[in-house]
């Protein structure tokens, strides 16, 4: 039976993460490489890097980190943040990464799916999407960009079946009404995206406690589920989330 | 010598990098002679079936790959690849395995790609000689095989079985991406390299 996937989420900058992280094993508490190999031997089921870097130098330090990431670990990641191009994607998957993933640049140009998944294949091609709830569009979520500050007019739903159509693999969805919130995923927006779309669908945004993940795996039908902080300050300890999970009857590896 | 064979099927690093952390020398070739002589071939392969075969056929990779005789394995497209052909792009292929590649079928609640860790069952044979039923690796893939008597791993997708792993002869595939499956994928790299 197919498992649910519990993805931790690093924000990289020049190669390293960004939110501070508090583990005591790691012996530099920035190094992404070290921050990813943690988690890869300590039940990730894959790994979501967004880098967040702005400069053409920082670009090149995105590569070697990829390709170290690449080396060490041995479960599938995805890198996103920033990427405009079919050029950005070469590097990047030719560095070693199994999945990309495009925002607000597939909002600006659609077409740059259809590009992407013609020539690397669906199966690498993540759409991610941050929504915001908009009564007045018709699912009564909105995709957002610029880290959910500026409006796109576009209806969540029918933005996400465009790119699904235009040959996205899955989908990396946001809930900006409760990132950081820590008080659990967005259900309602979680299931219709996830019963809506015929590929797998990553819920993200809400994540504190142990209960949220079961609630999104079962009342919002996600395939996988992302956090970042409370996997960074060990807040969630992913084996005693997967034993917990186990026991609720949540099929997870 | 272990010969990975580089054709136009998708990247092949992970394979490589997979190799290299269980101590293992690679040559990444197209060269016939070189596949010919090496005591283990490997065949990676994400992509699309159908130019994948017009590739190999245009640098007569088929014939050579049909007549090799030490171990073999195919991974995810190119375990698709060994069987007589595949509903993608209707693909004639090599026909190591008498068995036809179909695609998932849509609606009914199925989100295709099949993506993510999925267990395996009705082990046999020597890859998985260091797995226990019920263990997790890691798949991505639209199109499966049916199972068949060749069958040496199982796996089930809402309600749907299908062969995660093929083997016949010195002939291997597995469905999975070993070089992407942690802890197992590196047992049954082992047990392939080591033991067969």
């Amino acid at each position: 039976m197919l498992a649910k996937r519990i993805i931790p989420c690093l924000d990289v900058k020049d190669g390293r993460t960004v939110k501070g992280v508090n583990f005591v094993s790691l012996r530099d508490a920035g190094s992404a490489l070290e921050l990813a190999s943690f988690y890869s031997s300590n039940g990730a089921d894959e790994l979501v890097f967004l880098d967040i870097t702005a400069t053409v130098e920082g670009r090149g330090t995105l590569i070697s980190l990829v390709r170290d990431v690449s080396r060490t670990i041995s479960i599938p990641f995805t890198v996103g943040g920033g990427i405009r191009s079919e050029g950005d994607v070469d590097s990047i998957l030719g560095a070693g990464a199994d999945k990309i993933s495009v925002n607000s640049s597939a909002i600006r140009n659609p077409g740059l799916i259809d590009t992407l998944a013609k020539r690397f294949g669906s199966q690498c091609v993540v759409l991610a999407l941050d929504v915001r709830s908009n009564p007045a569009m018709p699912s009564g979520y909105e995709a957002v960009i610029d880290g959910g500050r500026t409006p796109t007019g576009l209806d969540a739903l029918s933005w996400a079946s465009e790119a699904e159509h235009r040959g996205a693999g899955e989908l990396l969805l946001t809930s900006m009404d409760k990132d950081g919130t820590k008080d659990g995923f967005d259900i309602p927006l979680t299931r219709l995206l996830s019963t809506s779309l015929g590929i797998p669908v990553i819920a993200s945004g809400g994540a504190g406690s142990m209960e949220d993940f079961r609630e999104v795996f079962d009342d919002g039908k996600a395939d996988a589920a992302l956090a970042a902080s409370v996997f960074h300050f060990h807040e969630i300890d992913i084996p005693e989330l997967k034993e917990y999970l186990r026991k609720e009857r949540i099929p997870v590896r | 010598m272990i010969a990975v064979i580089r054709y136009s099927a998708g990247n092949v690093l992970s394979v490589m990098n997979a190799l290299s952390r269980l101590g293992k020398d690679t040559v990444l070739t197209d060269d016939p002679a070189t596949i010919k002589s090496a005591d283990h071939v490997i065949f990676p392969g994400v992509g699309e079936a159908s130019s994948a075969m017009r590739y190999l056929r245009e640098h007569g990779l088929d014939e050579v790959i049909r007549n090799l005789t030490q171990p073999f394995l195919g991974i995810c497209l190119g375990m698709q690849l060994m069987c007589s052909a595949s509903d993608e792009g209707y693909t004639e292929c090599l026909g190591i395995f008498p068995e036809r590649v179909t695609l998932f079928p849509g609606g009914r609640g199925y989100k295709i790609p099949h993506m993510g860790w999925n267990n395996l069952e009705n082990l046999s044979g020597p890859l998985f000689s260091h797995v226990s039923p019920g263990e997790y690796v890691y798949f991505v893939h639209s199109y499966y095989v049916p199972v068949s008597r060749y069958s040496s791993a199982i796996a089930e997708y809402d309600g749907l079985s299908f062969s995660a792993s093929l083997s016949k002869d010195n002939f291997h595939g597995v469905q999975f991406h070993p070089e992407k499956s942690g802890d197992v994928g590196e047992r049954i790299l082992r047990s392939f390299l080591e033991e067969i």
